[in-house]
């Protein structure tokens, strides 16, 4: 390096195009994020800000351990110096909690919810499906003669000379014309002869389409609290995603019940409760009836879930039992999901836990974390494993 | 982009009004690099240094930025003999000419400032040859393993001890070597005993000889020598981290000196180039861009012009009071020079930052009260300390080894020498299992919260917390 050329200074421009080692650190960087996402799944899926996203596509969302951790000063605790415009006084408010930019290029510093300073992350809701799908996959049942599922459709994909007058393609029938009144000396649109008039064509498609129809079910009843829906709504929330990567079209019909069973809307499903018993043979009744009317099985692939305290009304029990093997015969699976975070007695689980059908398949959610653990049992990859 | 030689004939023509100046630098080696390039670099600290993720990480932060037009480096430089420089490729003539001046001084003052003394001019070769040896390490342990271990060094790499004189060693060979109470070798030998009673009331109350004999700040070492943990390969990524850190101390130490030193001359050497209209004011729009004042906190660039102009002026016309303490009217230059060789950020702001620069400059504390943060003083006193306790020990919380031996027990025993201001509890318990994974059994740490002295202690399992 050292030249003794007698110049005090060296000025050079070199290749740098093989120095790739800022952005191998920063794949690193990004593996590693990665992979906390994958170990912490099952907390990331039933994440409020994501299941309350809306369709955000990018969320934060922290991950532990991807700090750079250093004994540091507690930056709200320390007095730190600035400088005003030469009319400062004691008082003046210089920044807001919200917007503060760190003194000493600390970086982003944590809210005030005790102990919990996470390294928050951007992550695509893309990404966490991604993670997530690559685990579950759909109950290999009875296969549904899915080509019989077709939709025709059009597509104007050609160009004719003959045609309906109302497909006439304007721009294609002027540079004919044009081009053939050029050939004959005159470059101008005018005329335009029968010849020269251009159509759009289409061609008829058969694809094959694959439908699927949810019908969620859920108890809304009084005992039904904010921690149970929330269980149902963020399992209700993969489900779908799920469910839309594996069928062309997932329509979902939202059935609430307490004594009697009604289709409602999303939000209604979510939001509202109502007081009273449980009946849950209304659900299915209204599940059927739904399948009857809208959802010809021939045509739909059919999942229909409950998610329920288990408190049933004990009388009610057999006949759920009945209706539940009726829906079977015409679903893809039924699934079953108890929300018991206290290991109560429940008597509805004590009915199903009778049923040993393949189609049929429970799980007893008891914190946040079981959403995935509910989502893997319902979705596992073979049968044999899962019941 | 830069014409190649009208750059060439900029950069003779500076370094000469350089020179002229009395600039005392390094010969100079300026790269042109693409902004990739330079980013990595900056997230780095140096072209040459080992591969991490948080470095990675730091680097797409940075490029971001730069790629979103919110930032832009403007200098960076590398104290190393010879010195090295690098320019943005779309940097234009004048802003290359700007941070030409600008990291001239800063070389000058790598090469002359007492804190510099010790730092090691061929750091660029040795971070090399580290990067080299990590990268190997990497191949015969693994990835992961070794990424482990770095990120627990990391998590600690401030706390070494930046002194320039150290007079540990010499200290601890005084302490006198106890002698050993008398090994039993039979079962019988407690009746040859009856006749030494001395020596058994001795050997009742052994004095232990304390490790460390005074309390250690230099943590890195002190793992690096106590630890029973570590493996051969480990104490050498300790030791080369542990140079590195050493390396980049002083440039930490003297933040406000070090730039305010290169402010002061780009805009020295600029005016004394012909430059044209528009030169003038792209310059102008650059620098003031480099010189903005903050609310929130300290713009080094700023404050540091501010105190060497407010040094230059007052020692060209001493007081009378100056004066009878030597002061020679129109020595001012003479006394920036001399400031610059001798001082750091802490001395700087204690000796020459003056009540009146602080009333000028509406300097204030603040602090946060409620969802705000709000100005809480301006007394002159109050500024200045605030300001020196912010850049005692570089800004980070000033921790010594207390115990290496605690209960008898092989546990490290840290205390923080509570100033004042108190430590960020969540990073503290997030940092105390890296200390324990080098030390490699329980560490405690003591500090004050909410002005009650706590121990903080991390047994391989749980942090614990227990008030003293």
């Amino acid at each position: 390096m050292k030249d003794e050329t007698g110049e005090s200074f060296i000025v050079s421009q070199e290749n740098w195009t093989l120095h790739r080692k800022g952005y191998q650190d920063q794949k690193r960087h990004v593996d590693k994020v990665k992979k906390a996402i994958e170990d912490n799944l099952p907390d990331l899926i039933s994440e409020e800000s994501i299941v309350m996203s809306d369709g955000r596509d990018v969320i934060k969302i922290p991950i532990r351990s991807l700090d750079e951790y250093k004994i540091r000063y507690n930056h709200d605790k320390s007095k730190h110096v600035g400088q005003g415009n030469g009319k400062s006084q004691v008082g003046d408010v210089v920044a807001n909690d919200g917007s503060k930019s760190a003194g000493q290029g600390t970086g982003k510093q944590a809210g005030d919810q005790a102990g919990s300073d996470y390294y928050e992350a951007e992550v695509s809701i893309a990404e966490i499906e991604e993670t997530l799908f690559k685990e579950l996959e759909l109950p290999n049942l009875e296969q549904r003669e899915q080509a019989e599922i077709t939709d025709e459709d059009i597509a104007f994909n050609d160009i004719r000379k003959k045609g309906l007058i109302g497909n006439i393609d304007k721009k294609r029938t002027i540079i004919a014309a044009f081009k053939r009144n050029a050939m004959e000396g005159n470059a101008d649109i005018m005329p335009i002869y029968n010849d020269d008039l251009r159509f759009k064509t289409w061609d008829p498609i058969v694809k094959p389409q694959s439908r699927a129809v949810v019908l969620m079910m859920m108890d809304t009843s009084a005992s039904m609290g904010n921690f149970e829906k929330y269980m149902a709504r963020s399992f209700y929330f993969w489900m779908v995603k799920f469910l839309r990567t594996k069928y062309e079209k997932v329509e979902i019909e939202f059935i609430a019940h307490h004594t009697l069973a009604k289709v409602v809307s999303e939000s209604d499903f979510f939001s509202k409760g109502e007081s009273g018993g449980t009946i849950c043979s209304t659900a299915y009744e209204k599940a059927l009836d739904l399948i009857t009317k809208k959802y010809n099985p021939a045509r739909y692939n059919i999942y229909p879930f409950h998610f329920s305290d288990g408190e049933n009304m004990s009388s009610d029990n057999p006949k759920c039992l009945t209706l539940v093997e009726q829906l079977m015969a015409v679903s893809n699976m039924f699934g079953y999901g108890e929300v018991n975070a206290h290991s109560r007695y429940s008597t509805l689980m004590t009915t199903y836990n009778k049923i040993e059908h393949p189609k049929f398949r429970h799980y007893v959610l008891k914190e946040n974390k079981d959403v995935y653990h509910a989502l893997k049992k319902f979705f596992y990859k073979s049968m044999e494993d899962s019941v | 982009m830069t014409n190649h030689k009208a750059l060439q004939q900029a950069t003779a023509e500076i370094t000469e009004i350089a020179k002229g100046f009395g600039l005392d630098f390094y010969p100079m080696r300026y790269e042109i690099c693409p902004a990739d390039i330079i980013y990595t670099f900056g997230a780095y600290g140096m072209p040459t240094r080992f591969s991490h993720w948080s470095f990675g990480k730091q680097f797409h932060k940075m490029k971001l930025q730069y790629d979103l037009g919110l930032s832009q480096i403007y200098e960076l430089v590398i104290n190393s003999n010879p010195c090295y420089a690098f320019l943005l490729e779309s940097n234009s003539l004048i802003q290359n000419k700007l941070i030409i001046a600008h990291v001239l001084a800063h070389c000058d003052f790598f090469k002359n400032n007492a804190r510099f003394a010790n730092t090691r001019r061929d750091m660029v070769e040795s971070m090399t040859a580290t990067a080299e040896r990590i990268a190997n390490y990497e191949m015969i342990y693994g990835k992961d393993e070794v990424e482990y271990f770095l990120d627990a060094v990391l998590a600690i790499q401030e706390h070494i001890d930046p002194s320039l004189v150290r007079w540990r060693y010499g200290n601890e060979e005084v302490e006198p070597e106890e002698s050993e109470p008398v090994m039993r070798k039979t079962a019988y030998d407690d009746l040859w005993e009856l006749d030494h009673k001395r020596i058994e009331s001795n050997a009742l109350e052994p004095k232990r000889k304390k490790i460390p004999a005074t309390p250690e700040k230099d943590l890195l070492l002190f793992i690096l020598e106590h630890s029973r943990e570590l493996e051969e390969w480990q104490r050498d990524i300790l030791t080369m981290i542990r140079e590195e850190m050493l390396y980049f101390w002083p440039q930490m130490e003297t933040k406000i000196m070090n730039e305010g030193w290169a402010t002061y001359w780009h805009q020295r050497i600029m005016r004394e180039m012909d430059l044209t209209t528009d030169e003038t004011i792209e310059f102008a729009t650059l620098n003031a861009n480099v010189i903005q004042p903050s609310k929130t906190s300290i713009n080094p660039y700023y404050l540091g012009l501010k105190i060497f102009e407010d040094i230059e002026r007052r020692y060209d016309k001493p007081t009378e009071d100056m004066k009878r303490f030597g002061a020679v009217p129109g020595s001012g230059r003479k006394k920036m020079f001399e400031v610059r060789e001798m001082d750091s950020d802490i001395s700087f702001v204690r000796n020459y930052l003056t009540k009146e620069i602080v009333q000028q400059e509406d300097m204030y504390v603040f602090e946060k009260k409620g969802s705000q943060y709000k100005i809480s003083d301006k007394e002159y006193r109050v500024v200045q300390d605030r300001l020196i306790a912010q850049r005692v020990n570089g800004g980070f919380p000033y921790i010594v080894v207390e115990d290496g031996d605690y209960i008898r027990n092989g546990e490290l025993y840290l205390v923080h020498k509570f100033e004042e201001t108190e430590l960020d509890v969540p990073y503290l318990e997030s940092v105390l299992p890296y200390v324990h994974q080098l030390w490699g059994r329980i560490v405690h740490l003591e500090t004050y919260v909410d002005s009650k002295l706590v121990v903080f202690s991390f047994d391989g399992k749980k942090i614990h917390k227990r008030f003293a």
